[in-house]
């Protein structure tokens, strides 16, 4: 039990740490690695409340796939770590005010008292699966919402595809093709001038 | 066996089934055949929206029925609204179709991404469960962010669409955060169980509800556009293409209403007195703030924005009254609302020459002389948004005042007024400019589409229309809440 308890306290500092370094950080590709680590993190908390599977695909999806492309995305467009920070100043007392008020308002309202206990979390035995469990109730109790998100995803990949660009507009670029198949006589245009005399 | 049982179980959701099938079909016949037919996608889309129509006509009077595992429900109020949701889309549609053809804008992608936003304002009218109802809140908001972008040559749209799509995601964060905090203490997502949990609440409940409601009702303000979550709405108005903004402006904050009955009425009808008074902070700063800043606009897009925020204010104080013909006053004005709405977006986008939208009030100098017909159908737009008798916005400011005045709350009523007057002074700056100034130079007139034409002139007669016999209308929203 105090084992478990020293972990919990680990990976929420772990959890709560890496989320601020997601702020602070000024170099966004460090940022973006912080946010990984919070994932990972947070996996860890998963699998101490025995919701492996979940654990799992928060590392697979979200840490292998989103944040991998995130990152991508982030040193493509190499952004001025400058520019952060100018705002960043800029917006600080402001910023600040807020974080009191909204830390006040929350350190008054979520007190332990405040919620239903939920008690301990079922030690379930060695041949419990979560995979079927979770299967079972997404496509019965939960299929409504279920097939709401897969609607949320096809429009997602419509939006996408609509948004980029069809023709290249004003795009220079080189013809190849064009460039192959092109002959003297398009480029060059000999003509005959009656020499001119000295005056 | 099952299967059988799951689809006698869903005729219920049969309209949003039918319409995700219909936006899917839509998805791959302008795949198929845009290149036989480029108007495809349109056809089918108004075909699918006016089948949606039909069958929620059908479902208006039947009673209450519940399908997926009590997740949706189907009662009169949300047959009502899924009507006028269709309606104001049909309409919609319909006046984008010539300017998406001018602009050459893909047709095909405009109307399946609205038709997706279509389904997700449907859903956030019908579903009884926080977690389908969110999901439908960001169905609904997704296409529109991509929409206003969808003209890539203009820079505006684009930061309307930055702008829109950052602060929705945060007003989507804020409205989640309220329903975790409400998950923590219920541990219920849906409303039915809800409601018997807020009914049984203990006074340290009732903290954690309060705050949960700080963030709902913020999130809610700003699907609303209701003042102070407002600063997104002029930006994105006018930087939206008009045949967008029209859209935008209209079918999505009937299905806000809806959701906010949902999420308010029927969840928490025991803190009412808590969301009355953040209702009364909304209301008052959304009808000032928009009735005084619409004054000084030059840009018309922007005064109508302006406008659209004072008009949410309007809208509240039926919520706020708390009673059934509150509920049903808000309601109709909120129907009021969308057919103004456009009816004078529309004039801007038909308006527009070779792609340049006729923004400015200047633009409308002497439109009398140019085009009398189409003057004369501004000038009931204009009288209707500022409530002058024979027009429908009369009747929907009337029945809100009453509700109000009935549970006496004369001094907001009285306020209301007040502010009323002062926007009476820009709409009839706009009458004033058409008819009474001489027009600057003559430039050629655009021609106008026939379809759109005569679907604006439907439009401006029904404002008109409804107006003088609004009692229909006025049954159907007090039957829905009975």
């Amino acid at each position: 039990m105090l084992l478990e308890t020293i972990f919990f306290y680990l990976f929420a500092a772990g959890v709560v740490l890496s989320a601020v370094g997601v702020v602070f950080l000024r170099n966004p590709v460090h940022s973006a690695l912080s946010l990984v680590l919070a994932f990972v993190f947070s996996a860890c908390l998963w699998l101490m409340l025995q919701a492996e599977f979940l654990a799992l695909i928060l590392i697979l999806v979200y840490v292998g796939a989103v944040m991998t492309l995130f990152l991508f995305v982030v040193m493509t467009i190499n952004l001025d770590a400058d520019i952060k920070k100018q705002t960043f100043v800029h917006y600080l007392p402001f910023g600040l005010l807020l974080m009191a008020l909204l830390a006040a308002l929350l350190l008054f309202v979520l007190k332990p008292a405040h919620f239903l206990s939920i008690g301990q979390p079922i030690i379930q035995d060695q041949d419990y699966s979560n995979v079927q469990v979770l299967g079972k109730v997404l496509y019965t109790h939960y299929v409504y919402p279920f097939e709401l998100a897969a609607v949320l995803l096809l429009v997602a990949i419509v939006a996408a595809i609509s948004l980029n660009p069809r023709q290249p507009s004003n795009k220079k670029t080189q013809n190849t093709e064009k460039q192959l198949y092109i002959k003297r006589a398009d480029r060059v245009r000999l003509l005959s001038m009656p020499t001119e005399k000295k005056p | 066996m099952y299967l059988s049982t799951f689809f006698a179980n869903a005729t219920p959701a049969l309209p949003e089934i039918a319409l995700l099938s219909m936006t899917c079909i839509v998805l791959l016949a302008d795949l198929f055949f845009s290149r036989l037919c480029p108007r495809i996608p349109y056809y089918l889309t108004q075909l699918a929206l006016l089948g949606v129509i039909c069958l929620s006509l059908c479902a208006l009077n039947k009673p209450q029925t519940s399908a997926f595992f009590g997740m949706f429900m189907a009662d009169p109020l949300s047959s009502l609204l899924n009507v006028f949701i269709c309606l104001t889309s049909l309409f919609s549609f319909l006046y984008a179709r010539s300017f998406l053809e001018e602009t050459k804008m893909p047709l095909g992608e405009y109307y399946t991404l609205g038709l997706f936003s279509v389904l997700g304002m449907m859903l956030m009218v019908s579903s009884q469960n926080f977690l389908p109802l969110f999901l439908g809140l960001e169905l609904q908001s997704l296409p529109l962010y991509a929409m206003i972008a969808l003209r890539r040559s203009s820079g505006i749209a684009s930061e309307a669409a930055m702008k829109y799509f950052i602060m929705g995601s945060l007003a989507s964060a804020m409205l989640l955060y309220g329903i975790s905090l409400l998950y923590g203490v219920t541990h219920s997502l849906s409303i039915s169980e809800a409601a018997i949990i807020f009914s049984q609440g203990t006074a340290t409940h009732n903290t954690v509800f309060a705050c949960a409601l700080v963030f709902i009702i913020a999130g809610i303000a700003f699907k609303f556009g209701a003042a102070p979550f407002h600063a997104w709405a002029p930006d994105v108005y006018q930087g939206a293409p008009s045949i967008v903004t029209l859209f935008l402006g209209s079918a999505p904050k009937i299905a806000m209403l809806g959701f906010t009955f949902k999420f308010l009425v029927q969840a928490m009808p025991t803190l009412q007195t808590q969301w009355q008074l953040f209702f009364i902070i909304l209301a008052v700063l959304s009808m000032a703030l928009g009735n005084i800043v619409a004054v000084v606009q030059t840009n018309f897009k922007r005064m109508l924005a302006y406008s659209s925020i004072s008009h949410m204010g309007y809208m509240l104080l039926g919520l706020i009254s708390g009673t059934q013909a509150g509920y049903a006053a808000a309601t109709f004005y909120i129907i009021a609302y969308a057919f103004m709405t456009l009816a004078g977006f529309a004039m801007i986008a038909l308006l527009s020459k070779a792609g340049v939208e006729a923004e400015s009030i200047k633009d409308f100098q002497g439109l009398n002389y140019k085009h009398p017909w189409l003057a004369f159908l501004v000038m009931v737009v204009m009288f209707s948004m500022a409530g002058v008798p024979p027009t429908i916005g009369f009747f929907a400011k009337l029945s809100v005042l009453q509700a109000l005045v009935q549970v006496d709350l004369v001094w907001l009523a009285a306020l209301a007024l007040i502010f009323s007057v002062i926007g009476a002074y820009y709409y009839i700056a706009v009458i004033k400019t058409m008819y009474f100034d001489q027009p600057e130079k003559s430039t050629p007139f655009p021609t106008l589409p026939l379809d759109a034409t005569i679907a604006i002139s439907v439009n401006g007669l029904l404002l008109l229309i409804l107006g003088l016999f609004p009692s229909g209308l006025i049954e159907l929203c007090n039957k829905v809440f009975l």
